[in-house]
């Protein structure tokens, strides 16, 4: 009751805590006046007799405390007054302040940053219900040597029917469309799918029907699907879209649905879908090509989804016939295996390597930064050593101090996050701009909840670090020394240097870390910058594609004829030196890989290499500056004739078959064994296709027009055109190039605009965009590990500036000073070099992965860094130094 | 520390009782008189501590013991005037009683242990 009935007054008088301070102090100060008249009644001196009161009350700080405790609440109470207190003191040093929460806020913006990034790619889950059961089917082929087979129509077919593990499955493969009527003709990205896709991701249309079996059956009615953004940008978003017709590649297609805006898959510029329309009676076991997703039944594993997998493929090779030229003993030599895995992982792919670099490295930027606040901080107590050490004397409770310590930090902490917070705001958006072509899932990036909780906690981190270290060093030093320490008139004693020195020592190693791994990503583009792709000046090469569809030019022979008058409509254009035409331009990801064989080669059972194919026009080779090694190029009349089949081959293959690229003219190989024997006529330069990284693959290059035996003729109408001129790049080229395409056909419209430089880039994105992140950090560590050291010398300088002036005065010379003073900022540079060799020797292991041409523990780039960063820690002692040196010794003398 | 703690308690606890009796016997008062008074019966307890009296005072007006209010002193100086209640008139009696318990069994005690030791 009692209890009862004091809270219920605390928490009435907590309200009114500025007019009880104020009873107090009016009850003190009339104590204290009563005392002193008794005490001058009794005929003290007035000084004695107002000395003798304030001594007989007692120490008023305690009491005012033990007041406070008694009234109101006192932790709460206690948080209001330290917050003002200690916004207060902030106001009063605001370089202190900002210095403080600008460095915090850039660590904290940094990290967050970064940190939205790998949350949004890797960490969150797909956005598709259940994402947990959806897999990405592959299968392996170890007998072709293949890791990574894609799936197959029979497969497919095998799957829909007997599997006992799947829910749905379904197949996709990019396609590019040609879009015509209403309005100009339209190039956009496609997919075609069969009716279990849009099933298996559990997506339903906003407007409209999904795709049903029927609609994926050959010969049924043409229709398709649009994405949400296209219907928005064709449509204006008119829902009565739906059931009209639009022209895909020539075809008119009934609109039956629009996928709503949440639905993702493939790329984020997807228009539309078409039945993908296998047809089982035309099926054959080849065509290892295609994309295929499946959703898990509730329950069972993705080893169990694999063995199901490898149960039916044996029943796929005995169900469907080899395709001509093959038989079916090829494909189980080739021992195909299944290999499914999470749809997360397929779709995040190796992305995740670079990401969480990144985020170590920006980890110890921001550790850097806690170690320069911390070490203002504690610069900020020494100076603030005697003012505490009188507080603690009149009675302030230990306890109290380092909380109001403790206190200062998180108030920059809070102040700092919430900065850093909008920091990242802006970075994530500049990040998102300048991520490396191929990051997945960019779209799902962004500072959400899951980044602001992140945030908090890595701020609440670097608070209790920062405020813990200044605490830690308040109460190691003992108050007395507090005291008598407090004079300047003293050099710094050893241990109150020691937690400075330390903080610098690990900010020097840490940024050595960081330094090592920009250096070795440095290392890493300079090798890439020195492979030579196989093509020259690919700045001055300009590309872009070309479709002519079927409905437009029915006749192959006749397609080849239109792209030779465009090539010389081309060449005619001012400032061409040349122009060529192929399926795919290097570098582009439109690869197809085949089996070839060699007339005089056995080929002993199972080995059946595959060889990149690509398919090109006289010209191509000149165009892009690949050198011819042996042989001749094509000519218009090899494109022709069908009769005298011929192919070229890159030096690479030749060297597999033939040892020497000499020997390989002349020589025959063929497709398949059903295809006619092709005479090599040529030999050029290997291309680096799969991006400079990556070993060239031996590639077979065949005529735009090609009949392999038993199959359809086949000819390049998708072509991509290469242009070699200065003049590559602008948009009067372009233009010119443009009226000689449709000078040819005016119904072409042309797409994927770029220099073959644009490619080369994008091959390489992923490791410039490490480079330039990690460099950024390492700029940053250096920065701030200098700033670091630069302050620890010169608060050293400032505090010695006394025993410097004595050392002058009893004759050393300006030479001596400087070195006690670089001395000791070498030494600290040293042991943190020291200390940051073997981790960096550790850390950079985690970097191999994005390395080229250069070893981890590269010893140049480990020498060459330290060097350089043992320099600069030098020059930023010295400058210090040199002030100290200079130092008048009657000035420093009379200091203070 | 907790000892620290709990002598505070005692003196706190004992001085309450002070100036509820105090408060008792010679009627309402201001802060300083009542220090006087307490200084005048018990010696030195309060002699370099006065203003250990205010947070006592917080703790038994918070309690409902003593009620207090702002008036003028006799030499016309501004001072809060502090009244025994009801309630705590019946709590010194309640602590009187415990008191005198407490310190006669405390006095038992220590003249058992002196006859033992002879």
């Amino acid at each position: 009751m009692k209890k009862l009935r004091r809270f219920a007054k605390r928490l009435t008088s907590w309200a009114r805590t500025r007019q009880d301070e104020e009873r107090l102090r009016t009850e003190i100060r009339e104590h204290l006046a009563f005392q002193i008249e008794d005490n001058l009644r009794a005929g003290m001196p007035p000084e004695e007799a107002r000395r003798q009161a304030v001594l007989k009350f007692g120490a008023v700080e305690a009491i005012k405390e033990d007041y406070r405790d008694q009234r109101g609440l006192p932790f709460l109470e206690a948080l209001l007054h330290e917050t003002r207190h200690a916004l207060r003191r902030l106001r009063k040093s605001p370089a202190f302040t900002a210095t403080v929460v600008l460095t915090l806020a850039l660590g904290v913006g940094a990290t967050a940053a970064i940190f939205s990034v790998v949350d949004g790619v890797l960490l969150k889950p797909l956005t598709y219900s259940h994402p947990e059961q959806l897999v990405a089917v592959w299968l392996t082929a170890p007998g072709m040597n293949i890791k990574d087979l894609n799936p197959s129509p029979s497969i497919y077919f095998v799957l829909c029917d007997q599997n006992r593990s799947l829910q749905d499955v379904g197949l996709y493969t990019g396609v590019s469309r040609n879009v015509t009527g209403r309005g100009e003709p339209q190039h956009v990205a496609g997919l075609d799918v069969t009716y279990g896709l849009l099933r298996t991701l559990g997506a339903r249309p906003m407007l409209g029907r999904a795709f049903t079996r029927s609609d994926d059956e050959a010969g049924s009615p043409d229709t398709v699907m649009l994405t949400y953004d296209y219907w928005r940008h064709k449509f204006g978003g008119d829902r009565a879209a739906v059931g009209k017709t639009i022209t895909v590649d020539g075809k008119l297609r009934q609109i039956i649905g629009v996928l709503p805006q949440t639905f993702h898959f493939g790329g984020s510029d997807l228009a539309l879908l078409v039945p993908l329309q296998l047809n089982r009676a035309k099926t054959f076991l080849g065509d290892f090509s295609l994309g295929g997703i499946a959703r898990l039944k509730p329950g069972v594993t993705l080893a169990e989804a694999d063995a199901d997998v490898a149960r039916l493929l044996p029943i796929m090779l005995r169900s469907f016939p080899p395709p001509p030229g093959y038989t079916t003993k090829m494909f189980e030599d080739a021992r195909i295996g299944p290999n499914l895995r999470p749809l997360k992982q397929h779709v995040v792919g190796d992305a995740g390597n670079v990401l969480w670099v990144l985020m170590g490295g920006i980890g110890l930027v921001l550790l850097i930064a806690c170690a320069n606040v911390a070490n203002l901080l504690l610069v900020r107590v020494e100076e603030r050593h005697q003012e505490l050490a009188v507080r603690a004397a009149l009675g302030a409770s230990r306890g109290r101090i380092a909380a109001q310590m403790l206190f200062e930090a998180f108030i920059l902490g809070l102040l700092s996050s919430a900065l850093g917070l909008g920091l990242a705001y802006v970075a994530v958006r500049v990040l998102v701009a300048a991520a490396p072509a191929g990051l997945p899932r960019l779209d799902e990036i962004g500072v959400d909840g899951t980044v602001v909780l992140f945030t908090l906690a890595v701020s609440l981190f670097v608070t209790l670090l920062i405020g813990l270290i200044t605490m830690l060093k308040y109460t190691g030093a003992s108050l007395g020394i507090g005291l008598r320490e407090s004079g300047r008139s003293m050099s710094e004693s050893r241990q109150r240097h020691r937690s400075r020195s330390v903080l610098v020592t690990v900010q020097v190693a840490l940024a050595l870390v960081l330094l090592v791994s920009s250096g070795l990503m440095i290392r890493t583009f300079r090798s890439l910058t020195r492979v030579d792709p196989g093509f020259a000046a690919p700045s001055e090469i300009q590309t872009f594609r070309v479709d002519i569809p079927d409905t437009q030019v029915k006749d192959p022979v006749q397609v080849v004829r239109v792209e030779q008058e465009i090539l010389e409509k081309i060449r005619a254009v001012p400032g061409v030196s040349s122009a060529g035409l192929s399926m795919s331009i290097p570098m582009d990801a439109n690869e197809w890989s085949d089996s070839v064989f060699a007339r005089d080669h056995i080929y002993a059972p199972g080995e059946l290499a595959l060889h990149r194919y690509r398919f090109v026009a006289p010209g191509f080779f000149k165009t892009l500056g690949t050198p011819l090694i042996a042989g001749r190029d094509f000519t218009w009349s090899d494109m022709y004739n069908l009769k005298a089949p011929v192919a070229i081959v890159s030096e690479k293959l030749a060297r597999e078959y033939w040892h020497d690229p000499g020997n390989a003219v002349g020589k025959q190989i063929r497709s398949t064994s059903k295809d006619d024997w092709r005479e090599v006529i040529g030999v050029v330069g290997d291309i680096h296709d799969d991006g400079v990284d990556k070993p060239a693959p031996s590639s077979v290059y065949w005529p735009i027009l090609t009949h392999f035996g038993g199959i359809d003729t086949m000819v390049i109408r998708w072509a991509a055109v290469s242009i070699r001129s200065p003049r590559a790049g602008s948009q009067t080229l372009m233009n010119e190039v443009r009226q000689a395409v449709w000078s040819v056909d005016s119904d072409l419209p042309l797409a994927d605009i770029h220099t073959l430089d644009y490619y080369e880039r994008g091959s390489m994105a992923r490791i410039s965009f490490a480079l330039v992140m990690l460099a950024l950090a390492g700029g940053m560590a250096l920065l701030l590990g200098i700033i670091g050291l630069y302050g620890v010398i010169s608060y050293s300088v400032s505090q010695r500036i006394h025993e410097m002036g004595i050392r002058a005065a009893l004759g050393a010379q300006q030479a001596d000073i400087l070195k006690v003073i670089a001395g000791q900022g070498f030494r600290l540079t040293l042991t943190g070099v020291a200390i940051g060799l073997p981790a960096a020797l550790v850390l950079t292991r985690f970097l191999s992965s994005l390395l080229y041409g250069v070893e981890a523990a590269d010893p140049l780039t480990f020498i060459a860094v330290s060097l350089i960063l043992t320099s600069v820690a030098l020059v930023a002692s010295c400058i210090p130094a040199r002030r100290a040196a200079r130092v008048d010794p009657m000035v420093a003398l009379h200091y203070e | 520390m907790d000892e620290k703690k709990q002598k505070k308690d005692v003196l706190q606890g004992t001085l309450a009782l002070m100036v509820l009796k105090t408060l008792d016997v010679l009627g309402p008062m201001h802060g300083y008189r009542i220090a006087r008074r307490i200084e005048q019966i018990s010696g030195d307890l309060l002699a370099l501590n006065q203003g250990t009296l205010y947070p006592v005072l917080l703790k038994l007006e918070q309690e409902g013991s003593i009620t207090s209010e702002w008036g003028t002193s006799e030499n016309n100086r501004k001072a809060r005037f502090y009244r025994l209640t009801r309630q705590g008139r019946k709590q010194l009696q309640a602590e009187k009683h415990d008191w005198d318990q407490t310190s006669a069994i405390i006095a038992r005690f220590f003249a058992v242990r002196a006859e033992d030791l002879k």
